[in-house]
């Protein structure tokens, strides 16, 4: 796989999942089909298909207990034990529940990336390299912004938050309707976490299409949605009335949606099903990961591996039985006598 | 005058021999999935496994073979042995499985590896060491993989993958930095240690690990030093120790009734400079003796280290056994181990898990220190103490008496070794104790420190002789280091707490830095102590002058 | 005006040039990572350049041999461990020609400085045999460094057993050692 061949794949297949819908509600008219079936079967492969997923990693034992340590162990009492320790070599189930928060809402280990420069002389500068933890955290929030925003389609009357999330979001009140940043600041993000895999020559050797193709779907699905809210105006109305059928398992196909909407919704059910099987499932592995999740307290609490296995040891007795004359002969107790060979000499 | 082209280069025609020489390779038009076979260097790896060694252990294919060779004399069902063996350990280890199938290849990790940052090698990148093994896992175990192949990112295992996988396996040295760059947490060092364990079932072990794991399940050290020669040569120091100090230190072995037995690596009893660690114990032992200290060295037990972790956690549990087993039989109430790197990973994330029932019914208790009381409550379970532990309480404590300006010939740096430092996060006590026994001592640089320390480039059993050029690329990250505190603060004795740190990084320093010496903690801390009866001391443990005191005669 | 004023005023362009002609030596995917300027996150290029930077300097100041060998070994002695043949580890001093060339090479010709050029090109001649000293010197130290470490892990043993015959002073019979160890280590 090189990059070209990556990239030709993924946005080939991008095309085909835009036109499939196109062709799909535009020429068939089979808006039952894309605007119910699928969505459907995909959201249940997205639930199957995670719950699969945990399940199987769950079900892989952790034999034993191996955190990274990155800051110092809680040892003598008056060793110093700061909340920075507490927190990145956690001896306690609250200091893993800290780590843990850190790591899931802050990106904790890739905020480490630090590098550092000199400049005349003893002039020490120690310049963050943290543009790849800015854009991933823009991403995410951004994506999560986004999804919240969308729950507006699902439930009849706003949630609090929704609207909160919405009036945050629209903030910046200078156009009508309000511009939601998320929607700018998320194809801004993902455009930078590819432009990094382009752009740089490690990241251009190690990527895949299994890269590439996410980032090119998300971006798809955000333009999509931006035009259908910027620029080709569609129903709202209508889409309303088809999502909230959705989500009260009464599915009804109204008139007049646009096939934008249908191309985005296609979309979005690919998404949903393609997520447990590919890498986007680092969403729900970042739980489970051992080197994270677990108190470095190995020494004090004892940890239980379910299989442990049954091996064959060098006994002390064996060792004695090999170098018993030796042994003796250095002087070393010994716990058996020889046998009396001299006497019968 | 001729007029000097402006595309000027060395002229390379096809055929001519200036085409062979100097000139730069053609850079790769492929991905990485598509590379050429390996080419398998001299330098970069180490020597296969002699079949004793694996036959002592009763590991799989045990034969002569080389990696320079084509034919690596595999079993014939390999395939069949490696896929059962990937499919047991995803089910067995969640680690495994997990870090299979969530790397995003954000590329945090790529420059964090020490092998990657002296070479160059974009397979060194630990990103893609771990998608070697990650693309056979996604042919044979998933279904993307299964129906779009590389596409998919998966690879059929092949003859050539599996040489290419086992070469880049011997190429990383479980220091696990890279895991703590990564967003997941995928740790390097889990995958190699998986990679290890089923390269291993092949027979792909190398020697430098097979030989001490062999050697130390049948005399109790890695060394293959049998009880005898380990005696004599302990009490070998014990006279040069008298020679320096004037006092005669009378060490313990296989003592029963004893209240703590020590476990130490062998390397440091046989090769210098941690020879000079070792009678920095013995003479500690020896001080602490009326002071209420009451322990035994051992025979049986004589192997700190576990050249186990580097091939299988059964082979690891089979050596490691041997403490606790001694520990019982001597009636010991806790165990005090010496510096070592390696060991403490094992001793700290995998002995209690794996042989604390080889302890019931034996006399071990939460650790006390004798000496000052102190519980160790940290290692209640394991009943196992650091002797950087051990020792920064007693200095705390004052027990000691200690003049640090003994050292003052030594500006001195601190060398956290990786497995202390991120599979322990032993940061603080080292510190402590070199401080109140060097008047002078300095920090390398921020980003080579602690939690982000470099790798001596010889961990994971890759200390051998013959792939120096891996270690002193390995190495070079260190070693820069090391000579910027050199050349800003004139450091010229670096300490660590590891005995393969004594036996590489003495080779690297050479190379990179030869103003710099290596030592141990222990070696600090005795020569600065002041004896019980000591004669007039006018050189150290090495047989150096000691600054102020020279010999005037 | 003179070439050596020449080169001193293109000193910034010409070192970048000969730096980044270095670099090309490694594979592709790693180049953008060793131009990172972070001294002790990327050591070998770190070395490189400011390697380059001060041979070039010495060049220029008509140093001696200690100050231009102290300038290159930084490089060497890490290209001398790294995948290169050798001629492929210091061919990158010819490199300064090509980049010269290529930068001033039209300039040279026409103010004339053909002659002082060819005696520059003779100095990087030079240059190169000093890199292959340094180069022998540095596998030498390899080879060295291979044989005490093995002796140095187990020279107490060896004497303590009494294994190795203990030769006076002075007559240390390297190939001897070696059998022993070798012995040992089979045995």
């Amino acid at each position: 796989m090189n990059v070209i061949l990556s990239l030709t794949i993924s946005s080939l297949a991008i095309f085909g999942l835009v036109v499939i819908p196109f062709l799909g509600v535009w020429v068939a008219h089979l808006n039952v089909l894309f605007g119910i079936v699928i969505p459907y079967i995909a959201v249940i492969i997205f639930f199957l298909g995670m719950i699969y997923r945990v399940v199987k990693w769950a079900k892989s034992p952790v034999p034993f207990r191996i955190p990274t340590t990155c800051s110092q162990q809680k040892s003598l009492p008056w060793i110093k034990y700061t909340y920075v320790d507490k927190l990145d070599n956690p001896s306690t189930r609250l200091g893993v529940w800290g780590r843990m928060i850190l790591e899931i809402f802050f990106f904790r280990s890739l905020f480490r990336n630090s590098r550092m420069q000199f400049g005349t002389g003893q002039d020490v500068r120690y310049t963050s390299s943290k543009w790849l933890w800015i854009g991933a955290m823009a991403f995410h929030y951004c994506f999560l912004v986004v999804i919240i925003r969308h729950l507006r389609f699902f439930t009849q009357s706003n949630p609090w938050f929704v609207t909160l999330t919405e009036n945050i979001d629209g903030f910046f009140e200078m156009f009508v309707p309000a511009v939601y940043q998320s929607g700018l600041l998320l194809g801004a993000a993902l455009t930078f976490l590819l432009l990094r895999r382009l752009l740089s020559p490690q990241l251009r050797y190690i990527s895949l299409p299994a890269d590439y193709f996410p980032l090119f779907l998300i971006l798809t699905i955000a333009g999509t949605g931006i035009l259908m809210r910027y620029g080709l105006k569609t129903d709202i109305v209508g889409v309303k009335e088809l999502t909230m059928g959705l989500a009260n398992f009464n599915p009804t196909i109204p008139e007049g949606v646009g096939v934008l909407f249908y191309i985005h919704l296609f979309l979005v059910s690919i998404l949903f099903a393609y997520f447990p099987f590919s890498k986007l499932t680092h969403m729900g592995g970042v739980f489970l990961s051992p080197t994270r999740n677990l108190e470095n307290n190995n020494r004090a609490v004892r940890h239980i591996n379910p299989w442990n296995p049954e091996v064959k040891l060098h006994t002390y007795e064996e060792y004695e039985d090999d170098y018993r004359d030796k042994m003796i002969g250095a002087g070393l107790p010994v716990d058996k006598q020889p046998a009396p060979k001299e006497e019968k000499e | 005058m001729p007029r000097i082209p402006k595309d000027w280069k060395l002229p390379q025609e096809p055929g001519d021999f200036l085409s062979d020489v100097g000139h730069t390779p053609e850079p790769r038009v492929t991905g990485w999935m598509n590379t050429p076979p390996v080419e398998i260097k001299r330098g970069m790896h180490c020597y296969a496994a002699k079949p004793d060694r694996l036959k002592k252990m009763g590991m799989p294919n045990p034969r002569e073979w080389s990696a320079m060779d084509d034919d690596w004399k595999l079993p014939e069902n390999w395939k069949e042995t490696f896929l059962d063996g990937m499919k047991d350990r995803l089910g067995r280890f969640r680690t495994f499985q997990l870090f299979m199938d969530i790397c995003v290849r954000c590329g945090a990790c790529a420059d964090k590896c020490h092998f990657y940052i002296g070479s160059g090698d974009p397979k060194n990148m630990p990103v893609l060491r771990a998608e070697l093994l990650r693309s056979i896992y996604r042919q044979h175990f998933t279904t993307a993989g299964k129906i779009l192949g590389p596409v998919a990112g998966a690879r059929e295992l092949t003859y050539e993958r599996l040489k290419e996988l086992w070469y880049y396996l011997y190429q990383c040295s479980e220091c696990r930095r890279c895991s703590v760059f990564c967003p997941y947490g995928i740790d390097m060092a889990e995958i190699t240690i998986m990679g290890r364990e089923l390269t291993n079932l092949l027979g792909l072990n190398i020697d430098w690990i097979a030989a001490p794991v062999a050697f130390c399940y049948q005399t109790g050290n890695h060394m293959g030093i049998q009880p005898h020669a380990f005696v004599e040569m302990l009490e070998f120091f014990v006279d040069e120790i008298e020679e320096v100090t004037g006092v005669r230190v009378q060490p313990d072995f296989n003592r029963k009734g004893a209240e703590v037995l020590f476990v130490t690596p062998s390397g440091d009893v046989f090769g210098d400079p941690g020879t000079y660690t070792c009678m920095g114990y013995m003479i500690l032992f020896h001080e602490l003796k009326k002071l209420g200290l009451d322990i035994t060295w051992s025979t049986y037990a004589s192997e700190g280290g576990n050249f186990g972790l580097f091939t299988s956690n059964e082979v690891m549990k089979r050596l490691n056994s041997k403490m606790y087993a001694e520990a019982k039989r001597l009636g010991v109430k806790w165990i005090l181990g010496g510096e070592c790197g390696h060991m403490w990973r094992v001793v700290n994330q995998y002995m209690g898990t794996m042989n604390l029932e080889l302890a019931e019914g034996s006399k071990m208790e939460e650790p006390v220190s004798p000496i000052t009381g102190t519980k160790f409550e940290n290692a209640k379970s394991t009943k196992m103490v650091h002797i950087t532990e051990f020792t920064a309480d007693l200095i705390r404590n004052n027990k000691l008496k200690l003049d640090p300006s003994r050292n003052d010939h030594l500006t001195v740096t601190f060398h956290d070794s990786c497995n202390p430092a991120r599979g322990m996060g032993l940061f603080e006590e080292p510190r402590y104790v070199i401080k109140n026994v060097c008047n002078n001592f300095y920090e390398m640089p921020e980003n080579t420190i602690r939690e982000q320390t470099f790798c001596c480039g010889g961990g994971s059993g890759l200390n051998a002789g013959e792939d120096m050029e891996l270690r002193m690329r390995g190495g070079l990250p260190r070693a820069n280091a090391v000579k910027y505190a050199h050349e800003q603060h004139g450091v010229n004795m670096m300490a660590c707490i590891c005995a393969i740190d004594r036996a590489v990084l003495p080779d690297l320093m050479t190379y990179y830095v030869p103003e710099v010496d290596i030592t141990g903690i222990h070696e600090l801390v005795t020569n600065a102590m002041v004896l019980d009866g000591e004669k007039k001391k006018t050189v150290n443990l090495r047989g150096e002058p000691l600054p102020g005191k020279e010999d005037k005669k | 005006m003179s070439l050596k004023n020449l080169l001193t005023d293109n000193k910034s362009s010409i070192v970048k040039a000969w730096c980044d002609l270095t670099l090309k030596s490694y594979p592709e995917e790693s180049q953008g990572f060793f131009k990172k300027k972070d001294q002790f996150g990327n050591p070998v290029g770190h070395s490189l350049c400011e390697g380059i930077e001060s041979t070039y300097d010495a060049l220029l100041e008509d140093a001696d041999t200690d100050v231009l060998s102290k300038a290159l070994d930084g490089i060497i002695r890490i290209r001398a461990i790294q995948e290169f043949s050798p001629s492929q580890a210091i061919s990158f001093l010819f490199g300064l020609k090509q980049v010269i060339r290529d930068g001033l090479g039209s300039k040279i010709n026409k103010d004339g400085f053909s002659e002082e050029w060819a005696v520059f090109e003779t100095k990087i001649d030079g240059l190169a045999l000093l890199g292959f000293d340094i180069y022998s010197k540095c596998r030498q130290q390899i080879y060295d460094i291979r044989v005490e470490s093995v002796k140095r892990r187990t020279s107490r043993l060896l004497t303590k057993a009494g294994l190795v015959y203990e030769i006076p002073e002075g007559q240390s019979d390297q190939s001897d050692l070696q059998e022993n160890i070798a012995n040992i280590n089979n045995s």
